[in-house]
């Protein structure tokens, strides 16, 4: 069955020329019809693509399917091919699940909508270039999806574009990331010229054959790459955009902004973790971004007010620690977080619209408080989610997919004590804003009436998502409990297993248990400070370096002011000051010059036949004159 | 009789021609300027049929053929201008014809 594997792709797009090109003919129900069928069928031809892959014969860990060429020059190729192997099977499946189950919500969601066809036709060539992102076997195929996924972030976000500040969020979005996309596009470059091809297992093989380990090409193939996964997963110092992407509707802010394409920089790293790991200073640095992001992050989630700007910088936090496991060499681990939390986090952002359309529109979660009664399928479901983003131990997939990362940034030899330490204080940042948000939402005293609840086809995937929150963990145990590997002996076909530091029996049981603990703390601390003794909480901010550190962290840490500061408004006044540079003076003076000697010459056009003659008889003395002296 | 060379003659073509030349541009009837176009195209006429006699050739009477026949169609082009001016504008100097500008 693999050689179907175009449909998988081919499906998503043919939904969105269909729905480009009818959309707007046929009833709301068809569109919706063909936008979730189309991202539903994917994930079915993906299933059976999976499945004939797992059960083909032993020893077949990869397959690539050739579509044809689409630039062959000088020697250098490059093909439509795709590569299915286990990585891209698990991003594929994941992909097209959590997207089947945001585009069955957003029927419901954008319901009262008057451009349905249009997102729902975005929604479909996001889905569309993604898989074509994750199963390309060329690296210039997968920047076509790269850029496929960012224009499509930048249409979803722009979504509502009468409002201009959605306009400018939508645009801030693609201008951060296109830092990020031209560090990748550069890196592209250096692998085609130094290795004459993009096919990314050849690039591997023989980028491990010709430099060695710590060489200047490695060095900055890899920092190239790293720079392109920066912008696209949002990690520091690039991180700016993700929180006013939330300008978009929140459908999209759960596919884009959280499951799949802010992801695209982990899968990026993973799918050529041969180029880090002969680089080992990137690879250090891969993993100290993601420390630093993910406290950082972390920490102005927990002041923001608008519930989905909490989302963003958790989302900004979360892929922190798949960075720190890609850092450490803990491929698969990173792979099992990006899995859990495309689960948990898809499913808070549903929750979070479902409470944003039931409250008119309202973001500002402390204008809804006490909606557990009112909402009460909301509030479980979200529940579960915000367990699972808190790492809740044992019955929680985010416990799982976290605890392993946490240790292995410990016990991986690339890990050191640092790196856990940023994890443990992550972890309990996470659970303490989860539950904040959790508290200020669902507790306290009840100030708005929920005229209506959403429907059943805005709960079941949210309910679904619940279930794979609370299960999805299951497939990877720790030696504490019961130890089993079923995913990353999955994936050790396609990335080589983390070898750890031989450590005293009963550590890795030790340290989980310490970081189940300081998560449980964080709830506790959330539980204090938002519902138990909310004044204490409302006393920390009114004192004087409460609210200074109040508004550092609300603001993100002052990035967006440090680059407005530094980058946008020097930039705007360099471009108005040289408004009139060098080279518009050269078109300036060539207009100047022309009009002149049209004025000069237009003297001789008076009309008067004397004139004329005496130019006619001075030219021919002129013709003469150079025939004779020639 | 002393013999005519053909450098005499070219030196007359010459200053005739630099007499109907300086004709044109200098009077303002266009009737004399017609005239002085007649003494230029006489003057080539005449250059013509020097060359041709110090070569033995007939070609320079065969241009001067021509030269008399382009000349007088353009006496008879020309005095319909200078009627046709004389109408419209009630003068005949030619400097006064210049609205037509470029």
């Amino acid at each position: 069955m693999p050689e179907f594997l175009w449909i998988i792709p081919a499906l998503p797009f043919g939904g969105f020329l269909l729905l480009a090109i009818a959309g707007r003919r046929v009833s709301k129900t068809w569109v919706a019809l063909i936008g979730a069928g189309s991202v539903g069928l994917a994930f079915a031809a993906a299933l059976s693509v999976g499945i004939s892959f797992i059960g083909a014969a032993p020893g077949v860990n990869s397959y690539v399917l050739d579509l044809g060429t689409w630039i062959s020059v000088n020697g250098f190729t490059s093909s439509f091919s795709l590569y299915l192997d286990a990585l891209s099977l698990v991003m594929v499946l994941v992909i097209t699940f959590v997207g089947f189950l945001i585009h069955i919500y957003s029927a419901g969601f954008m319901a009262g909508e008057e451009d349905y066809a249009r997102f729902f036709a975005y929604m479909n060539l996001f889905i569309g270039s993604m898989l074509i992102l994750v199963l390309a076997d060329d690296l210039l195929f997968l920047y076509l999806g790269w850029e496929g996924v960012g224009l499509c972030s930048y249409l979803l976000i722009g979504f509502w574009y009468k409002d201009p500040l959605n306009g400018l969020a939508a645009r801030k979005a693609f201008v951060v990331t296109r830092i990020g996309d031209t560090s990748l596009s550069l890196g592209l470059f250096l692998l085609a010229t130094n290795l004459g091809t993009l096919r990314i297992q050849e690039v591997m093989y023989l980028a491990a054959g010709r430099w060695p380990v710590g060489s200047g090409m490695a060095l900055a193939a890899s920092a190239l790459l790293l720079g392109g996964a920066i912008g696209k997963s949002a990690q520091l110092p690039l991180q700016t955009w993700l929180p006013d992407a939330m300008a978009g509707p929140t459908p999209v802010s759960a596919l884009i902004h959280a499951a799949t394409m802010v992801t695209a920089g982990v899968y990026l790293i993973a799918r050529t973790h041969l180029l880090f790991t002969l680089a080992p200073q990137v690879q250090t640095a891969v993993a100290v971004i993601g420390a630093l992001t993910l406290v950082v992050a972390g920490l102005s989630a927990v002041t923001q007010r608008d519930i989905k700007r909490v989302l963003a910088y958790s989302t900004i936090s979360q892929i922190g620690y798949m960075f720190v496991a890609l850092g450490v060499g803990a491929w698969s681990a990173a792979i099992f977080h990006f899995m859990t939390h495309a689960f948990f986090k898809a499913l808070l952002f549903l929750g979070a619209g479902m409470v944003i359309i039931s409250v008119d529109h309202e973001h500002d979660m402390f204008k809804m408080g006490g909606l557990r009664s009112q909402l009460p399928a909301v509030f479980w479901t979200f529940l579960i989610g915000a367990c699972s983003l808190s790492a809740l131990p044992f019955v929680t997939a985010g416990f799982y997919s976290k605890e392993l990362i946490i240790y292995y940034s410990l016990a991986s030899p690339l890990g050191n004590r640092w790196l856990w330490v940023a994890g443990v204080l992550g972890a309990f940042i996470t659970s303490l804003y989860a539950f904040r948000m959790v508290f200020i939402t669902f507790f306290g005293e009840s100030r708005f009436r929920v005229r209506e609840r959403p429907g059943m086809i805005m709960t079941v995937p949210a309910a679904v998502l619940a279930v794979l929150s609370l299960v999805a963990g299951f497939i990877e145990l720790p030696a504490s409990a019961g130890k089993t590997r079923i995913f990353s002996t999955f994936l050790s076909s396609s990335l080589p297993a983390i070898t750890i530091r031989e450590a005293a029996p009963g550590a890795e049981t030790a340290l989980s248990a310490f970081a189940a603990i300081v998560s449980l703390l964080g709830i506790f601390l959330a539980y204090i400070l938002f519902f138990h003794r909310r004044r204490y909480a409302d006393r920390l901010t009114a004192s004087r370096a409460g609210r200074l550190g109040h508004r550092f962290l609300f603001g993100g840490w002052g990035f967006d002011w440090l680059y407005n500061a530094f980058i946008v408004r020097p930039f705007v006044w360099i471009a108005r000051i040289n408004k009139d540079d060098f080279i518009d003076l050269v078109y300036l003076g060539m207009l100047w010059s022309g009009s002149r000697l049209s004025n000069i010459l237009s003297i001789s056009q008076n009309g008067k036949v004397r004139t004329y003659a005496l130019g006619i008889a001075f030219g021919a003395v002129i013709a003469l004159a150079i025939m004779v002296f020639k | 009789m002393t013999a005519v060379y053909s450098e005499h003659a070219l030196v007359l073509s010459v200053v005739l021609f630099a007499l109907g030349l300086f004709g044109v541009l200098i009077r303002r009837n266009i009737i004399f300027i017609l005239l002085s176009i007649e003494i230029m195209l006489n003057a080539a006429g005449l250059a013509f049929v020097a060359a041709g006699a110090k070569w033995a050739a007939a070609d320079g009477q065969v241009m001067f053929i021509f030269i008399l026949a382009m000349a007088a169609a353009e006496v008879s082009v020309g005095l319909a201008l200078a009627l046709q001016m004389h109408h419209k504008l009630k003068t005949l100097d030619a400097d006064s014809a210049d609205r037509m500008k470029g």
